[in-house]
């Protein structure tokens, strides 16, 4: 187990000021504070996570772990952030399959940001192993006043399918920040939708999505973003193809305000050759230099 | 020493070099020269395997490296500044000055390099080599990635393309201290009187050929031309 969990988790675990693991659909241990309360959910189902106002740099890790095959593992978790509160979570999620049978954890995100309250999400997805591996996260955030959701999401290889669903509603002055880095091979296949609405004047939200699609692999992004009232948003949405791979960019973009400015961009392309020129001319073989182009453009 | 033989290129039926020989000698200053589409930046891309020749034969320090890569070359300390420099998404100026050195350097040993050609280097350490920066920035850096390689043959085409006044002003010192720190030889391709100054040689190239070599007195008739020519500041 602990070798999943490196792979997910990049903070010392004990060192977070709380914490809950989760193996095969069940809580194996937990830490609390003060500060931070974790309450199971009536059903056994999930978690709700309680962090009082104005608490300050806390650290909250919620791994989850899938060691068996065959198994489906649906969770909710909800964070109730206190007004004021800044806090880290850091939510991983790992599945080693050897056997031929399905493992899949669908984790069910509900933030609900307090007054003027920071939260920085980390969410990464791992899999390893013969098996087929499925991730289909939903994450529904909701921003009081003057709140930051910063999330940040990382799957790199290893996972079959994923169907990612986001969406967001900001009240005045909040905003949201969404850094996604997706690499798939193979025939892998990975869907994200981000939907936000701008309900508050001066909301505003920052999306940004790079991709690598290799082999046969099938990307396809959405974005949906309604201004309705004086906001921003600027959706970018950049991908690398390779191969046989596919990649699908929808953006929708609509103002219901005459003061929303609403931006998206998307570029799809393969490597450019001036880029892998310019790095074999320092040295580097053809695929050292992807290698290194590739890396660069997800780190 | 750096010798073309017979070095001739033709892309799309069309004759670009014909028939070019040449002899760099080591510790020797060259600027190549000649109007727009006379087949310079080609000739630059033919010696560092960018472009392969359609007919003749490069050799460097005798070894014949004209079916060799560009990743060989390279590891034969052959560099090139290019006129454009590339731009990347996620790869900082420390990374790519790392590579360019080919050993883990510290960010103090980075900032040295970088302060060679005359930036501040704590302000650009972290960034990333894109799109953001100036094209007189790029440049720079373009140039400090060669710099750190120490290269027995440096390449630079068109160094002063795309930059502005101020950044050249820069330019120049660098590549006059290069001249007099430089073991090597040093190749520039240049429309630039102040460039062609520090020359040791002048390789005027005309509609693919070598028209003549020698000092700036070959250019005479062209920075005399009372209105200018393609060569003329």
């Amino acid at each position: 187990m602990s070798s999943l969990l490196d792979k997910i988790i990049n903070n010392k675990i004990e060192e977070a000021d709380s914490y809950n693991i989760r193996e095969n659909g069940k809580t194996i241990k937990r830490k609390e504070n003060e500060y931070i309360k974790i309450v199971n959910k009536e059903d056994s189902k999930g978690i709700d996570i309680y962090v009082k106002e104005n608490t300050l740099f806390g650290i909250i890790d919620i791994p989850v772990i899938i060691s068996e095959s065959r198994i489906k593992d649906v969770v909710y978790n909800d964070f109730h952030i206190g007004k004021n509160a800044n806090i880290i979570i850091v939510a991983g999620c790992g599945i080693h399959n050897i056997k031929h049978k399905t493992s899949e954890h669908d984790g069910i995100h509900r933030f609900y940001l307090g007054k003027n309250s920071k939260v920085r999400y980390v969410e990464k997805h791992y899999g390893e192993g013969s098996g087929n591996k499925v991730f289909n996260p939903i994450t529904e955030a909701y921003l009081e006043e003057g709140s930051t959701l910063n999330i940040e999401t990382v799957q790199i290889k290893g996972v079959d399918k994923t169907t990612r669903i986001t969406k967001a509603n900001l009240k005045e002055n909040a905003t949201l920040t969404i850094n996604e880095k997706l690499y798939t091979e193979e025939k892998q296949y990975a869907k994200t939708d981000f939907i936000v609405n701008l309900n508050g004047e001066n909301a505003s939200a920052h999306v940004t999505s790079r991709s690598v699609a290799t082999e046969n692999s099938y990307q396809e992004f959405t974005s949906d973003v309604i201004g309705n009232n004086k906001s921003f948003a600027h959706i970018s949405c950049d991908a690398i193809i390779k191969d046989n791979a596919q990649v699908k960019a929808i953006p929708t973009i609509y103002a219901k305000d005459a003061s929303a400015n609403l931006i998206h961009e998307a570029a799809i392309g393969k490597i450019a050759g001036q880029q892998l020129t310019k790095l074999m001319t320092l040295g580097l073989t053809l695929k050292e230099a992807e290698k290194m182009i590739i890396e660069g453009f997800l780190k | 020493m750096l010798e073309l033989k017979n070095i001739c290129f033709t892309k799309d039926n069309q004759e670009i070099l014909k028939n070019i020989n040449l002899k760099l000698l080591d510790d020797k200053f060259y600027v190549i020269t000649g109007p727009n589409g006379s087949g310079k930046s080609t000739l630059a891309k033919i010696i560092m395997g960018i472009e392969k020749p359609t007919s003749g034969t490069v050799l460097f320090d005798n070894i014949d490296i004209t079916n060799k890569t560009i990743t060989e070359r390279a590891n034969m300390r052959i560099g090139f500044a290019f006129q454009q420099p590339a731009v990347f998404k996620g790869i900082t100026v420390y990374d790519l000055l790392k590579i360019s050195i080919k050993k883990d350097i510290t960010k103090v040993e980075a900032c040295n390099i970088l302060s060679k050609v005359g930036l501040c280097a704590l302000n650009y350490i972290d960034r990333e080599v894109n799109s953001s920066l100036s094209g007189g920035e790029l440049k720079r850096i373009e140039l400090a990635t060669i710099l750190a390689r120490k290269p027995v043959l440096s390449i630079f085409d068109e160094p002063e393309a795309g930059i502005d006044l101020w950044s050249f002003n820069n330019l120049i010192e660098v590549f006059k201290q290069l001249e007099e720190d430089s073991k090597g030889i040093t190749l520039i391709i240049s429309h630039q009187e102040r460039i062609l100054d520090i020359a040791d040689k002048i390789i005027l190239l005309e509609n693919g050929m070598i028209k003549e070599v020698g000092d700036k007195s070959i250019l005479k008739d062209i920075f005399s031309c009372p209105k200018g020519g393609e060569l003329c500041e």
